[in-house]
């Protein structure tokens, strides 16, 4: 080939063709999607959490988008049903994640309400689930000698506190968990809403 | 119309496209083969020299008495185009000493991240006392140094030290090549503090923050200049395939980078497939045109033979071209993105099979009966490696994608061993084969200590191999465990311990590797070691043409 125009056009075109169908043509079909009723705006604790929960690299182990039915047995694990564009209309940057070293956690906040099971579990995993190979997370938390009045105090499973001390929750941890909690898409979605995404 | 028909001639038409797009740029000659453009890599009389600068002068004379005995005798060599061609290494020399330069450093930066992250996941109560050093951000500096230090910075001198050889004139504009190095890799440095301290974008291969990322932009920006410059003042009528990849390839990057940087433009479920379609075209646009523009230059060079079929290396760059830029939704399936989009990722990415035959069949053609030229090449060995590594995760990524392996394969360790042995059995090798050719020509000096080279090599290579054997079968039991809801999750992460237990070793016996070959280009730079003949020549006054030194 003589022609670096030839070359330069070519390009321009085959990347062309693959933003219209990857990112323009998505954007297209999903700009005019509603949030659902019942999925609330994140409040500022939780985005707060949802820092936390990047800054940590949660989304490296953990995805958050139950699949298809057709595809895999999801749901049957209670992850719940297959999501929709119109679950992540609040998710700015998007958390689907590639991997599951760890469950799914789109409806990680239905499955386990649990506050003090959250805070547990980030402390020290394998207080909760012994063959877990989730990163302790101790950095979230501080340890005292005696709790203080607007402590909240993370309570352990017997042995899993460093004796003679209390284990309290950092604002982060706290953040962290309000997230958690609120990742809770087990609404229904009308057929009419999942249709748009065939 | 229905969506999976559209998605079907959608996918259709855009193939069609593609090919037209190759027939047309081949209207000329379409069908008689083209020995002259293929031989535009050679100065005249260079047919049937081997050329490995790695290698010391005795192994030289035994490379070339392996290769005398092949090819016909060569001819006299031209004196005038192989002083251009001095001049044209001489030029680049700098710039792409700071790119490799750069690029140790990150590999040692990104290898000891990747060991720390791997051990880990079946260490979890290891350094879990600082947040630094917690998995989430480890994987994430191992990645960000490997991709964006390690990798782009031996991609840029790989461009930078061939586009002056192949365009017969000395690089113009070196010292923008250098500013835009030096923008990067502020740039990278900056990226990893901010990853490594919690401040991320949060999306996989876009963490670096929007407001670093302005300065790897302007780094690549500034690096096309260079590029430009010297293309237009070429002194060969035909562009080299390798000159094509080059230049498609720093043109893609600069723009995915910007597109998918962009902030406020994307959320949600548009976001991820815009996402992958980056994540995966990182791969497919930047690290993987110009590994196989270096091979396409390197592997001919090094034996002295031009590569068989030219007209072949055109249909791998337009199909690559054409195809490779869609495939990334795949990493989506079953996700919440329109089905139509997965579809044709899968299309394409079958169709992916094209230009990596069109490429093995060439490269197998070239090299047929020469196999053994790696024995006597060290420069050679890791360029054959990466080559038929390109042709084994080409295929593995093509049946990845289909819906029933995608099912089994997706969320598991069976992507991150694809993943690794497309950047490192495939890319990285070909990089270290380049810089063990490039740099003699760049230090004028020879590699100190030849058996290092050997060292690396193995370390590397059967490292890479354990590493994406086990991890492959490690993460195949773990996806075919998660399909199966009679058992329980924690089953598919039990299971995987041996597997991510061997992937430790291996990843530690690779970067015990990266530090001999750092040390290696440490003690070559700083002039360490013997000293066997001073100086490198490229020609001697006798007149005979002298392997590098």
């Amino acid at each position: 080939m003589e022609n670096e125009a030839k070359l330069a056009a070519g390009a321009a075109v085959s990347l062309g063709i693959a933003t219209a169908a990857l990112v323009v043509l998505p954007y297209v079909q999903v700009r005019d999607v509603e949030p659902p009723a019942q999925l609330k705006p994140y409040t500022e604790a939780q985005l707060r959490g949802r820092q936390v929960y990047i800054a940590n690299g949660c989304v490296y182990c953990h995805s958050q988008q139950p699949r298809d039915r057709n595809l895999a047995l999801d749901a049957e694990r209670g992850w719940g049903r297959p999501s929709v564009p119109a679950d992540y209309s609040y998710d700015r940057p998007h958390l689907l994640g590639t991997m599951r070293t760890g469950p799914d956690l789109l409806n990680i906040g239905a499955r386990q309400p649990s506050a003090d099971w959250h805070l547990g579990h980030l402390y020290q995993p394998r207080a909760y689930v012994g063959a877990s190979n989730m990163p302790a997370y101790p950095f979230l938390f501080v340890q005292r000698d005696r709790a203080r009045d607007d402590d909240r105090v993370v309570s352990l499973p017997p042995g899993a506190a460093p004796a003679g001390k209390v284990v309290v929750a950092t604002r982060e941890a706290l953040d962290l968990v309000e997230y958690l909690l609120s990742l809770d898409r087990t609404y229904p979605i009308l057929p009419t809403a999942s249709a748009a995404t065939e | 119309m229905d969506s999976a028909v559209a998605s079907l001639l959608a996918a259709f038409v855009l193939s069609i496209l593609g090919l037209f797009a190759f027939i047309w740029s081949l209207r000329k000659g379409l069908l008689v083969e083209n020995p002259r453009a293929a031989s535009v890599i050679f100065a005249r009389g260079e047919i049937g020299r081997a050329d490995d600068p790695a290698l010391d002068d005795g192994g030289h004379d035994a490379l070339q008495a392996q290769v005398t005995r092949l090819e016909p005798p060569p001819e006299a060599t031209d004196a005038s185009q192989l002083n251009a061609r001095i001049e044209a290494d001489r030029s680049s020399a700098f710039p792409v000493f700071l790119f490799i330069a750069f690029a140790c450093l990150w590999l040692l930066v990104g290898s000891l991240a990747g060991v720390v992250a791997s051990i880990k996941l079946h260490e979890p109560d290891w350094l879990v006392d600082a947040a630094w050093l917690t998995f989430g951000r480890m994987r994430t500096v191992h990645l960000n140094a490997v991709i964006y230090g390690f990798a782009s910075n031996g991609c840029l001198a790989v461009i930078v030290w061939l586009l002056p050889r192949l365009l017969r004139t000395p690089l113009r504009g070196a010292s923008w090549a250098m500013l835009g190095g030096a923008f990067i890799n502020a740039g990278v440095a900056a990226g990893i503090g901010a990853v490594a301290s919690g401040w991320s974008d949060g999306m996989e291969f876009l963490e670096i923050p929007w407001q670093i990322d302005i300065f790897i932009f302007a780094g690549f920006a500034m690096i096309i200049l260079p590029a430009l410059f010297t293309l237009a003042n070429r002194k060969v009528d035909h562009l080299y395939v390798s000159v094509w990849y080059f230049g498609a390839s720093l043109f893609w990057i600069a723009v995915l980078f910007l597109v998918a940087n962009l902030p406020g433009v994307h959320y949600g479920v548009q976001q991820a497939t815009t996402n992958w379609w980056y994540g995966h075209n990182a791969l497919g646009l930047w690290f993987t045109p110009v590994s196989i523009g270096a091979i396409y230059y390197f592997l001919p060079k090094i034996i002295g033979r031009p590569i068989r079929s030219y007209n072949l290396s055109l249909l791998g760059f337009w199909t690559l071209a054409f195809f490779y830029p869609q495939v990334g939704a795949h990493h989506l399936i079953g996700g919440p993105v329109p089905g139509w989009l997965t579809t044709l990722s899968i299309v394409q990415s079958v169709m992916m099979v094209i230009p990596v035959i069109a490429f093995t069949i060439n490269q197998g053609g070239t090299l047929w009966g020469r196999m053994h030229l790696a024995r006597w090449s060290p420069t050679l060995r890791f360029m054959m490696f990466g080559g038929l590594m390109y042709l084994a995760s080409s295929v593995e990524g093509s049946l990845e994608a289909l819906r029933s392996i995608n099912a089994v394969a997706h969320f598991t360790h069976f992507t991150v061993a694809h993943a690794h042995l497309g950047m490192y059995a495939f890319v990285s090798m070909v990089l270290f084969g380049a810089v063990y050719f490039m740099l003699p020509r760049v230090l004028a000096r020879e590699w100190p200590y030849p058996r290092l080279i050997d060292a690396h090599f193995w370390l590397a290579s059967v490292g890479i191999l354990v590493y994406v054997i086990g991890l492959s079968i490690g993460g195949w039991l773990q996806g075919l465990a998660m399909l199966d809801a009679s058992r329980p999750f924690l089953e598919s992460v039990t299971l995987t311990m041996p597997w991510l237990q061997l992937r430790s070793v291996a990843g530690t016996a690779m970067t015990i590797g990266h530090f001999v070959f750092v040390a290696h280009v440490l003690a070559m730079a700083l002039g360490f070691g013997p000293q066997r003949s001073g100086a490198a020549r490229f020609w001697d006054p006798v007149g005979r043409l002298v392997h590098g030194k």
